[in-house]
């Protein structure tokens, strides 16, 4: 469904994105590991849109959308989760998860009973600071889930939230792949990226290695965690 | 025969501008309907004295909310000049006593207007323990020919409460020279709110000015401007911490969504009580860029991005 092929972006001089080749498959949740800074979000905002690469491209069901919009992808069924979602004043829940494209009451209640947040309670509050860090980012979630993406990209979804918040996150992401969309799931975290169905681990804007999760964790433990190498790691070309 | 068809134009016209046609015509509701210096309707209920008198520009108005009264409906009051030139004048003087509450909406209509200037001058007393609640809505034509001028003095007795919007989202502004000043007794509660989306050559001025003279009193100014193309506003946003833990914020927001556009914000915070303290935060800018891709990564195209950021902030 999506195909990056030899993807490079280079930053002030250094290469943020470097060769990368990557795919992900219809309806599955991929998960891509890695510790800071070795260019997951970069990769997130490369596939949105919101910014283009230097070289190579990026193809989704066969394509090329390398040089597409932000809305021109988002209407072929790409969307974006931020790792910080951004607050609306003035724009309630409703209307925040209706934006994409119309949706009844009842549809829009089960998108927040997805995510554990009570339909009554939640409605009409504003997508604004009011809401707890947690909270915003299940209101983001349901409002991917509400736009029916072929492919949503959700960048740390699990960072910076509570103990609460993080089973109605997940929950989230596999009721999303039960719809049908595929899922690239960013993540540092080994407990989230244990729901993908293959796991990738990223290092300085390379894939270094990919395959089933709870392998690809082991993996990421025995190399990753000791490396330290952000930006030059021991594992270019493993 | 020339006040019926004058009070049909404007029961019309302030249909079309959203207004709630059956609160005119109910008997339990409270209403006042003036179009330049003739005041087409008048209804008291229970708990409210309305006297008027006519002016040559415009009218005087005496609002009075009884002690203890609890207005169960909001009183509707329907302002405007219908034709494309006139000057309406409007004297308010509003008592609200003790422990009294009442919300007042408000529809200023001015739909056809080339050289129309409506000015309200008022003079507001809300009693020991009184809440009122104003809401002020504006509704233009896109010629721009109005220049719309509110002034308010606005007292608030002991725990009494105010709060005030003024909206101005409708059609071209034309110019604005907006000036409230409240000042607030020990405990009380208040609020200035106005949202302004100005456009072409519109011309915004907007001063709120809080002084929090009594014990605890609190208060806050906030403002909400979006400004397209050619349009100039400047904001002056003062607080005044006068007294022993007053609490007080100015919170202006505005938009720059044009090139011609120049927008300005003044704050102004003052304490001359140790233990008071007042805050004031200030943003002027594009749109948000977060927000844009966020609402594009949803398949909005940016001009749709941008239409739901300005409505919400100015909602």
């Amino acid at each position: 469904m999506l195909e990056i092929r030899s993807l490079r972006l280079t930053l002030n001089g250094k290469p943020v994105i470097d060769g990368l080749d990557f795919k992900v498959r219809e309806g599955k949740i991929h998960g891509l590991l890695g510790v800071n800074g070795t260019g997951k979000s970069t990769l997130a905002n490369l596939v949105m849109g919101i910014s283009y690469p230097d070289e190579g491209s990026i193809v989704f069901e066969g394509q090329d959308i390398t040089r597409y919009t932000v809305t021109e992808r988002a209407r072929m069924g790409i969307t974006l989760a931020w790792q910080e979602p951004a607050r609306f004043e003035g724009l309630s829940v409703r209307e925040y998860l209706s934006v994409s494209r119309e949706l009844d009451s009842t549809e829009i209640e089960n998108y927040l009973w997805v995510v554990g947040l009570p339909p009554a309670e939640y409605l009409n509050r504003a997508v604004d600071g009011s809401l707890s860090g947690g909270e915003r980012k299940r209101v983001e979630l349901a409002s991917v889930i509400a736009m029916k993406p072929k492919l949503a990209i959700l960048d740390e979804p699990d960072s910076g939230i509570d103990v609460i918040s993080l089973p109605h996150i997940m929950n989230g992401i596999t009721e999303m792949s039960k719809q049908g969309s595929a899922v690239l799931l960013i993540t540092h975290s080994e407990e989230a990226a244990t729901v993908a169905k293959e796991l990738s681990i990223m290092c300085a804007g390379r894939i270094i290695n990919s395959g089933p999760p709870r392998e690809m964790c082991q993996w990421f433990r025995n190399n990753c965690a000791a490396c330290n190498h952000i930006g030059e790691p021991r594992y270019r070309g493993a | 025969m020339i006040v019926v068809r004058e009070y049909e134009a404007m029961l019309k016209a302030y249909g079309k501008a959203g207004g709630n046609l059956d609160a005119l015509k109910d008997k339990e509701v409270g209403n006042l309907v003036i179009h330049g210096n003739e005041v087409l309707s008048a209804n008291e209920v229970e708990g409210i004295e309305i006297e008027t008198e006519e002016t040559e520009t415009g009218v005087n108005v005496r609002l009075l909310v009884e002690e203890g009264a609890k207005i169960k409906y909001p009183v509707h009051l329907c302002f405007g000049v219908l034709p494309q030139e006139g000057l309406q004048q409007i004297i308010l003087r509003v008592e609200a006593q003790a422990d009294s509450a009442v919300a007042a909406v408000a529809h200023c209509i001015f739909p056809n207007a080339v050289e129309v200037v409506h000015k309200m001058d008022a003079d507001i007393n809300i009693g020991d323990g009184a809440k009122f609640c104003y809401q002020e809505t504006h509704y233009h034509g896109e010629l721009g020919g109005v220049k719309v001028i509110p002034k308010a003095r606005i007292r608030v007795g002991k725990k009494g409460m105010w709060q005030s919007t003024f909206t101005l989202i409708e059609g071209c502004v034309g110019m604005l020279d907006y000036d409230f000043e409240l000042f607030g007794d020990e405990k009380s509660v208040s609020e200035l709110l106005v949202k302004a989306f100005g456009k072409r050559e519109d011309e915004i001025n907007v001063l709120e000015k809080l002084h929090l003279d009594g014990k605890e009193a609190r208060g806050l100014a906030k403002s909400r401007l979006v400004l397209n193309d050619n349009a100039r506003a400047t904001v002056r946003g003062e607080t005044y911490g006068n007294a022993p833990f007053t609490r007080g914020h100015v919170d202006c927001l505005e938009i720059v969504n044009g090139k011609g556009v120049i927008a300005r914000a003044i704050p102004l915070v003052y304490v001359n009580d140790r233990r008071a303290k007042v805050t004031h935060e200030a943003a002027i800018g594009s749109i948000d860029n977060k927000q844009l891709q966020t609402l594009m990564a949803r398949g909005l195209s940016e001009e749709e991005a941008i239409d739901v950021i300005v409505k919400g902030i100015l909602r």
